[in-house]
């Protein structure tokens, strides 16, 4: 990979650091008026979420990561790995538990999800924004107590619990906005 | 890239505001407006300022950091008094508080103390400060030995390079290798001195001498040897930068030579040797103080502006 300048340093570029992948989130520059300008970042490390902060002499680099952003479509789970399949060169891709995360509750077969490739290995799995996911469980609503927007939790077929309406019946099939974990509708 | 100015009609407005107001307070006092090229055969040499290099005439002329060295010829010249207002040119990166182009408010007092220059730099600020319905209060002065002990307790005028190197890896995550006793002190006064100085502003004064340029070196009350220099400060942000100006026409070409030496070994923009200055220093300069104000970051405090695109009418990405 490329190694970048300070002055290329904009948001979003993605750098290795500590040997981690990075999304630059902030870079401000400070520069005193005669003296020595320092950058100052932030960075989000992609494998684990969390944001550093670093400072770099101006006119230092720092080698780029390798990161790409694919649209695959969900398989199935053996058990250890969740199978996506790029829907034009039919090529596959394993991800593992770290790198689904949280998706895991989201993914059903088909659907097609943001895969971020880092060296061409899956690094992170992000859901689409809204699935459409069939009740298994929930209890049966109560007559004449859907006005007061009453809710309650109701099991869906990936395990993902969220809660609905009182008016909504296990079997029903819900559209679920997975960036919040909310209810939108029935489907 | 859009054709709409980023900042909004009021705020040019308030810049017309203050121009005029620090031209009816220098008319005032009897300091004369003057303009200076933009556009010289010399540029300034401090290893941390890069100019912008161009031709004319078939010789190399630079876009001027600031209008010193040709104010300073005025001077020589016996002209008295003197301010502009005017564009500089810094070649860096922009951000929140930097474009590359930017407007400078220069003057200089021949005859004056530094002391006596920033009482008028803060009679200058005060006033503004009323005319946009501001109520300052006088700021206090601070040495910046003071400023950098209260912040993280080392004296910067006699920590070694490896005690701040050790204070900036415990306090500030980064790989600060390489960098020298002056550039840790930029570093440590950067991220840990600055964001604790009195937010209603401060002048940091008594520099250590390897942040003279062009300023006198002086001594402290305890008879440290320090740099006549002086800074102030607002929201945190520098604003204004005042020396008692060196007159030592040796010493400046000294400084000169040596700059032009650390750029070549460190393989940055060589840039020529300032003989015009020199040589009007040689000529007989008046004992003066002078000082440089941001205009535009003296505008973003009044307007309460967080960035300077806020204020500029075509920032650099729409210019």
């Amino acid at each position: 990979m490329a190694n970048y300048s300070t002055n290329e340093f904009r948001l979003g570029l993605k750098v290795m650091l500590d040997g981690d992948p990075c999304s630059i989130v902030e870079n401000e520059v400070v520069k005193p008026g005669k003296g020595q300008a320092f950058n100052r970042v932030k960075l989000r490390n992609l494998k684990t979420g969390k944001t550093w902060e670093r400072t770099f002499k101006s006119g230092d680099s720092v080698e780029g990561a390798d990161i790409m952003d694919v649209d695959l479509q969900y398989l199935y789970n053996d058990g250890e790995f969740w199978h996506f399949m790029d829907q034009q060169s039919f090529e596959q891709q394993a991800a593992d538990a770290t790198a689904v995360g949280e998706a895991a509750k989201w993914l059903k077969e088909e659907d097609v999800c943001t895969v971020t490739l880092w060296n061409g290995s899956p690094l992170a799995v992000t859901a689409p924004n809204f699935v459409e996911l069939e009740i298994i469980e929930t209890d049966p609503g109560l007559k004449g107590d859907t006005a007061n927007g009453g809710s309650k939790p109701a099991t869906l077929t990936t395990g993902a619990v969220v809660r609905v309406p009182l008016f909504v019946n296990q079997g029903d099939v819900i559209k679920v906005d997975t960036r919040s974990g909310e209810y939108v509708s029935r489907a | 890239m859009t054709w709409q100015p980023s900042a909004p009609i009021s705020h040019l407005a308030a810049r017309a505001k203050l121009n005029r107001l620090i031209r009816d307070f220098f008319a005032r006092r009897d300091v004369m407006e003057v303009e200076t090229p933009l556009l010289c055969s010399s540029t300034a040499t401090d290893p941390h300022l890069s100019s912008w290099r161009t031709q004319a005439n078939g010789r190399d002329y630079f876009l001027q950091t600031s209008p010193e060295f040709c104010m300073k010829r005025l001077l020589a010249a016996g002209c008295g008094p003197i301010y502009q207002i005017g564009k500089a040119f810094r070649h860096e990166e922009n951000s929140r508080q930097h474009n590359p182009e930017f407007t400078m408010l220069e003057w200089y007092r021949p005859d004056w103390h530094l002391a006596q220059l920033m009482d008028e730099v803060e009679a200058l600020v005060l006033n503004a400060a009323s005319a946009f319905g501001h109520n300052w209060e006088p700021f206090p002065r601070q040495t910046y030995r003071q400023a950098f002990e209260d912040a993280v307790g080392l004296n910067p005028h006699h920590a070694s390079q490896p005690e701040l190197m050790n204070l900036a890896n415990a306090r500030i995550s980064g790989d600060f290798d390489g960098l020298d006793r002056d550039g840790l002190l930029d570093l440590i006064s950067s991220h840990l001195v600055e964001p604790q100085l009195p937010r209603n502003g401060v002048f940091l004064t008594e520099f250590p001498t390897s942040k003279a340029s062009l300023a006198q070196a002086g001594t402290a009350a305890d008879g440290t040897p320090v740099a006549l220099r002086a800074e102030l400060y607002l929201g945190g942000v520098e604003i204004a930068n005042g020396y008692q100006e060196l007159v030592d026409a040796a010493e400046q070409a000294t400084r000169f030579k040596a700059d032009l030496h650390h750029r070549q070994t460190n393989g940055l923009p060589t840039v020529p040797y300032p003989s015009e200055l020199v040589s009007a220093l040689q000529h007989g300069f008046p004992e003066s103080a002078g000082v440089a104000l941001g205009l535009d970051r003296l505008l973003m405090v009044l307007l309460n502006c967080e960035r300077i695109q806020d204020i500029l009418s075509f920032p650099i990405d729409r210019a």
